[in-house]
């Protein structure tokens, strides 16, 4: 028995669909992030299971690529939390209603 | 000289915008000269046209000029093109000669009105269409010139529109003329579907090619069409009651020009009528021979001076039908070119009565009025001479080749036709002298003194000139189409590249002709004495019953008809409107609204509704593509 | 079989960590359950001999996200339980497990009924190039440690990607402490006056 690249993108799979339910599902704006970092692991694992496989290390730099934006991301994110949290102290992400069009 | 054929239309269309912007300015009566010059310049053209046209020999005398590409929608092809046939330019040539003339009288009679230029307006625009309808080359520019005469007699019967009933009348014609419309574009779009063109030389080189069923269908919604127009049974009920228009008017459109557009028409498609089946020709003939005769009845008993000539208009336009239902075109067309004349000048005189009256129409208040109104009478026994078929007035040379035309036909009673058409010939003339009795001689029976004193005068020379020209005119006109043998048909022979050979052929000899022609100015004869006895010497009681002065009681029961069922089924109808179209439309409406609420959700703002769209969104996408791998 | 062992046991620890992570009322037990996640995908990382990136992943996700997390519960004090029961718009609940489901079966469908994959191209196959858009590769060298390795890559072909990310960085950072600061402190809230004297 040995691992495949297979095993790494079920896992990869399944950890993004995890991600994405609980996107989706939960109102706390924090654990909405979390969510999101969850997805970009999963993303992560996938892209370095390929390098390995393909023996190209333009995975690896992709996923390095992929570290930074998220931690952008985060602060961005983080900031917009402490925004919303000055309204009201009853957090919900469902308080960011009003992108349309 | 051809190329000119475009300003016959033209130049009354000139006319018309030119009034239309500056008429007021204008204002009487250099509007009316204006007008009469744009109708008389027209009339100049046609003339032109005309030699241009005689010039050609006889095959080459069907010329179409086209003016513009009007519609060109996948296999439908209509061009803006004139036809200039034998059959138009004799059409243009009394419609803008008698136009003319009317326009001339119009301006001495509308002298003082207050809308004086706005008449001349819907004259020019009038005369605009009636040429259009008659030089059009194919059937939808005749449709639309058809239309254009239809208005224009609403607003020229509605001219005096402050009071209601005039209103009413214009009301009336127009509706009634749209049932015939109804028919006219049935019949187009079966055209269309036959032969693929609306052309009148596709329609006569491919006619035959049409099955008989269709021909025959075709036909009859033309008759519809042409019942509508021209006033015959059961849509003649408008014409009567558009004698509240002014006299000129009445002159014109209901009695030289508008109403003798469907008969037209049926000349036009003669293709059609020779290939349809005889009943349906019959039936044209048919139509045209009860209405002459009921009219007629009608116009005995009537005592306004206009109803008389108006229902004896509807009467001679009967024959008319008579004559085309059995093939008699040429004799046809002469009689509408007599009658023309004639009865233009019948109304004009009375136009001329009336004004001189002050306003009064009712003949029973008339009577001696030769000697105070000289050439208004002279001019009016011209006209009556010619109606009632004394020779050698034209009147008589037209009638009697209808009357020949249906004494020959075959199969469909044409016996009966002939007795019919002698029957109304003796109305006729019964009538008219009647008429010309109670108007002109006799007691005074007006005041001529005291506080509603009328002082009768004979009209101004703007009136007269006119009436004196038409005089003349309905005395030679005979001569266009004489029955002395083949070489006195000018007529004939002129109009044979439009008649495509459908032309009915008699086969009576020279004595019967004869014998046909001494009965028949026997019956005149007789009907005029009958008239003198009973109004001139009063020997003998009248005879007017009043079931016959209310035209059978035919309008009346249409009111009730349609007043009373007919409503409820208006109602009906309105109510389907409402409900059922409406509701396609509303249902419409609402569905999209009850789309646009359930798809708000969509924009509900919410971070996570989007997100929810936007994964379902790639499910979808990348679920048609693993269905893809599947399959 | 020892590989098995490992790749086993981390993604067990992933999992759970994950599911953690959406299903804890309490969001300390959320940023916690993600720290583990993150742990799990570390060892992966060594195992997929990516020393260097295994490394990075717990310094900077561990060590610098979840912290900065975990700061922001602590300081807003966001760490009131959520019911995760009541739910204003109930269809949303339902629609994002079956999203998330119909989205793992979309991924499965796509891994196992697509075609035979292209690894076992040559690497300098002519499709393989095509497909990776790529001239010439960096292939791994063993001999040389990861980071060697990685550092040859980034620094040579996507140098320009990284700056770029130095700046997304200092944007980023700007632009939260602008975007959070009191309009009418002018502090910046660290105690520093600005100087405003014009």
């Amino acid at each position: 028995m040995e691992v495949t690249e297979t095993w790494y993108l079920v896992l990869s799979a399944i950890v993004f669909s995890i991600g994405l339910t609980g996107f989706l599902t939960r109102r706390n704006p924090l654990i909405v992030f979390m969510c999101v970092e969850l997805m970009l692991n999963a993303v992560n694992i996938s892209f370095v299971a390929f390098s390995d496989v393909l023996n190209d290390v333009s995975g690896q730099t992709a996923v390095f690529f992929v570290l930074v934006v998220a931690a952008a991301e985060v602060v961005v994110g983080l900031s917009l939390v402490v925004l919303l949290f000055r309204k009201s102290s009853d957090v919900s992400i469902d308080d960011l209603n009003e992108m349309s069009g | 000289m051809l190329e000119l054929a475009w300003l016959i239309p033209g130049l009354p269309l000139l006319g018309f915008l030119i009034l239309v912007v500056f008429g007021r300015r204008i204002g009487e009566p250099f509007a009316g000269w204006l007008a009469t010059a744009a109708s008389f310049s027209s009339f100049i053209a046609t003339v032109l046209v005309f030699f241009a046209l005689k010039g050609l020999p006889v095959e080459e005398r069907f010329h179409i000029q086209k003016i513009f590409d009007w519609i060109s929608a996948g296999s439908f092809d209509v061009d803006a093109a004139l036809l200039i046939d034998p059959l138009s330019i004799t059409m243009c040539l009394f419609i803008t000669g008698v136009g003319s003339l009317i326009h001339l009288y119009s301006i001495g009679y509308m002298h003082g009105d207050k809308n004086f230029s706005k008449f001349f307006v819907y004259l020019n625009l009038f005369i605009t269409s009636m040429l259009l309808l008659v030089l059009a080359d194919n059937l939808l520019l005749t449709f639309l010139g058809w239309e254009g005469v239809g208005a224009c007699s609403y607003l020229l019967i509605s001219f005096w529109f402050e009071d209601e009933s005039n209103a009413s009348a214009g009301k009336k014609a127009f509706v009634t003329n749209r049932i015939g419309d109804f028919g006219f574009m049935i019949a187009m779009f079966l055209v269309f579907g036959a032969i693929g063109s609306i052309n009148y030389d596709d329609i006569a080189a491919n006619a035959g090619s049409i099955s008989g069923t269709t021909t025959t269908a075709i036909v009859l919604l033309f008759l519809l069409a042409a019942t509508g127009k021209s006033a015959q049974l059961p849509l003649f009920v408008w014409l009567p009651d558009a004698m509240a228009g002014p006299t000129p008017v009445s002159a014109l459109i209901h009695a030289a020009t508008m109403v003798t557009s469907g008969v037209f028409l049926l000349i036009r498609l003669n293709p059609l009528l020779a290939g349809a089946d005889l009943w349906a020709t019959g039936l044209i003939s048919w139509v045209g021979a009860i209405t002459a005769l009921v009219a007629a009845t009608a116009a005995v008993s009537q005592n306004d001076i206009k109803k008389v000539l108006a229902y004896s208009t509807v009467s001679q336009l009967g024959y008319l039908f008579m004559a085309v239902g059995v093939g008699a075109y040429v004799a046809a067309i002469f009689h509408m070119i007599t009658h023309a004349f004639f009865k233009a000048l019948l109304f004009l005189g009375s136009g001329s009565v009336i004004h001189g009256m002050g306003d009064e129409q009712d003949m029973r208040k008339m009577g001696g009025l030769k000697k105070l109104m000289p050439i208004t009478s002279m001019t009016f026994i011209i006209g009556w001479l010619a109606i009632a078929g004394v020779p050698p007035f034209s009147g008589f040379w037209s009638k009697d080749e209808i009357l020949l035309y249906l004494w020959g036909s075959e199969g469909i009673g044409g016996k009966y036709l002939w007795i019919i058409g002698l029957a109304t010939a003796l109305l006729t003339a019964f009538y008219m002298t009647r008429q010309v009795l109670m108007t002109f001689y006799g007691k005074q029976n007006f005041e001529s003194e005291g506080p509603n004193a009328i002082t009768p005068h004979e009209s101004p020379r703007l009136m007269t000139i006119p009436l004196v020209v038409l005089a003349c005119l309905a005395v030679v006109a005979g001569i266009l189409n004489l029955p002395f043998g083949k070489d006195w048909h000018f007529l004939g022979h002129w109009l044979e590249p439009s008649l495509f050979g459908n032309e009915a052929h008699v086969d009576v000899s020279a004595s019967t002709t004869f014998i046909l022609a001494l009965v028949a100015i026997g019956v005149g004869l007789t009907a005029i004495a009958a008239a003198g006895m009973i109004y001139y010497k009063k020997k003998y009681a009248k005879i007017e019953p009043q079931f016959f002065a209310d035209a059978w009681r035919i309008d009346s029961t249409y009111a009730s008809f349609f007043g009373g069922p007919g409503r409820m089924f208006f109602k009906g109808l309105a109510w389907f409107d409402n409900n059922v179209v409406d509701g396609f439309v509303k249902a419409t409406a609402a569905t999209t609204l009850s789309l646009g609420q359930g798809l708000k959700f969509m924009q509900s703002g919410l971070v996570r509704n989007h997100a929810l769209g936007i994964v379902l969104g790639t499910l979808a996408v990348s679920g048609w593509f693993i269905w893809r791998l599947f399959t | 079989m020892v590989d098995v062992t490992v790749f086993l046991v981390s993604a067990l620890i992933i999992v759970a960590g994950s599911i953690g992570v959406i299903f804890s009322k309490n969001p300390v037990r959320s940023a916690l359950s993600l720290v583990a996640s993150f742990f799990g995908v570390a060892v992966l990382f060594v195992l997929l001999e990516a020393h260097f990136l295994a490394l990075v992943q717990v310094v900077v996700y561990g060590g610098a996200i979840v912290v900065l997390f975990i700061f922001v519960i602590m300081l807003l004090g966001v760490d009131a339980a959520e019911s995760i029961n009541i739910e204003p718009i109930s269809s949303n609940q339902i629609m994002g497990y079956l999203a998330g489901f119909g989205f793992l079966l979309v991924i499965f469908g796509g891994l196992f009924l697509s075609g035979p994959s292209g690894k076992d191209n040559a690497p300098d196959d002519a499709g393989f190039v095509a497909l990776t858009g790529t001239a010439e590769q960096l292939p791994i060298d063993e001999d040389l440690s990861n980071v060697k390795v990685l550092a040859r890559d980034l620094f040579s072909r996507n140098v320009l990607a990284f700056e770029a990310t130095a700046l997304l960085l200092t944007i980023a950072t700007v632009g939260a402490v602008v975007m959070v600061k009191n309009k009418d402190d002018d502090d910046f809230g660290l105690g520093l006056k600005a100087e405003v004297d014009q």
